[in-house]
């Protein structure tokens, strides 16, 4: 009985080992969570993009609604510069959040509680924005390092303090994600645990814990996703409109 | 008691956790690297097909209905607002042609009305002449008469006096003497038979 709480986020080979070089790509759970998780949206978006009436159906309501909340978020957080990323982000809101709630469905693995994924995604996006920001400004994008308007005693300090802030944006957008997935499961799973050693005497309080915790989880699958998404945008914004 | 009980289980559940964890030779399965390369791979190629198809497919396609129905929306009611403006125009024509039968109305039955006037006062102003030209007539007739009257009556009243002499006393009178009685007796009565 897997009554460790770590053991929900092991991964283990389905089917045979495929190794490319010395690299092992086999098939694992992860992936097979990362395939249901980008079939059904793909499904979902796919439906609710077929038919166009005048009165949505609700699939078709639930892929524009999807759409207009994204496309708002970076609007409002990236301006209009942003728009040619809008797919990117997206992909990237909509992945996330698929994986986090995939995750909350029992026996189920969550991809998004790898600090491997989280952190790829993470980089992708750190290098992304980093060579968009040079591409836009030149060499004037080191300029976000140079706040306007400091003294220029502390200047040499807050140049520091500002790279070491934009090198950590990777680590922090990866491990804030991996982390709230990983804690939440880890935590449910431990509550869970106690509903079976407590038993039917005291197991009833843990077990309404686990239940508070379930809706928590859920708003934190969608908090998380939506947080890393907007604060992609305001990477982007960064890199698009130079403010400092 | 039972809160004793209870909280001694919380305590073992928490050692039971340790004992497993300590029995897990990798502790957290994140770090460890053994399939951190099959993630990265899996996850580049999920992600990436799906970023494909929906940028090329699905969100075009998204925001095309959105577009469309944005401005099939505005179209109505663009034709909406059209249609009340021709409604609206028809109906102050509606009420000008209305008000125009109206006065034409008023101005036929104006008319109407005075012709009838005209002609009842030409039909009444030929009748009043006629009834005058009769009453004239009439009045001439009764004045005819009345000049005639006493020559007939003292005409009569000659013949009846003379048949009634002859027959009462046989003889034969003459008329001139009787009719001269009769002429005085007239002019001394007239005044009570006749009148004026």
């Amino acid at each position: 009985m897997a009554a460790n709480p770590m053991s929900q986020f092991d991964v283990y080979r389905i089917g045979p080992e495929i190794k490319v070089g010395a690299f092992d790509i086999s098939f694992t759970n992860a992936s097979l969570f990362m395939i249901i998780s980008t079939v059904s949206i793909l499904l979902i978006f796919n439906l609710g993009s077929k038919k166009n009436s005048i009165l949505p159906n609700k699939i078709q309501l639930l892929a524009e609604l999807s759409y207009t909340f994204v496309s708002k978020m970076i609007s409002d957080t990236a301006g209009s510069k942003a728009k040619p990323y809008f797919a990117f982000i997206f992909s990237l809101f909509m992945f996330v959040l698929f994986c986090n709630m995939f995750g909350m469905i029992p026996y189920t693995f969550t991809v998004t509680s790898h600090i491997i994924v989280t952190f790829v995604l993470a980089a992708f996006i750190f290098i992304g924005v980093t060579v968009i920001g040079f591409i836009k400004h030149g060499f004037g994008y080191l300029k976000l390092f140079v706040p306007s308007g400091v003294p220029a005693v502390l200047l040499p300090l807050i140049v520091v303090i500002e790279i070491i802030s934009y090198l950590s944006r990777p680590i922090s957008l990866s491990v804030r994600l991996f982390a709230n997935m990983m804690a939440g499961h880890t935590m449910m799973k431990v509550f869970g645990g106690f509903v079976i050693s407590l038993g039917i005497v005291g197991g009833w309080l843990p077990l309404s814990f686990s239940v508070a915790l379930t809706g928590l989880e859920i708003l934190v699958a969608f908090l998380q996703a939506y947080v890393f998404a907007i604060l992609t945008c305001i990477y982007l914004n960064d890199a698009l409109n130079l403010h400092h | 008691m039972v809160k004793k009980i209870y909280l001694h289980l919380i305590f073992l559940s928490f050692f039971l956790i340790k004992e497993a964890f300590a029995a897990e030779s990798g502790g957290m399965p994140q770090l460890n690297p053994e399939f951190w390369v099959s993630q990265i791979f899996w996850l580049v190629l999920t992600f990436g097909i799906m970023y494909l198809v929906l940028s090329k497919l699905i969100l075009p396609k998204i925001s095309n209905n959105l577009e469309s129905r944005k401005s099939q929306i505005l179209e109505n009611i663009e034709a909406a607002e059209k249609q009340r403006e021709d409604s609206e125009t028809k109906l102050k024509e509606y009420d000008q042609i209305i008000l125009k039968s109206k006065t034409e109305a008023n101005s036929m039955f104006n008319q109407a009305r005075e012709k009838a006037i005209k002609d009842i006062n030409a039909k009444r102003d030929v009748l009043d002449k006629q009834i005058d030209e009769e009453i004239s007539k009439a009045e001439e007739e009764i004045q005819a008469l009345r000049d005639t009257a006493p020559d007939k009556i003292n005409k009569i009243a000659i013949d009846t006096s003379s048949e009634l002499l002859q027959k009462l006393i046989g003889a034969e009178v003459n008329n001139s003497s009787i009719s001269a009685i009769v002429d005085d007796l007239s002019r001394r009565n007239g005044d009570k038979y006749y009148g004026n």
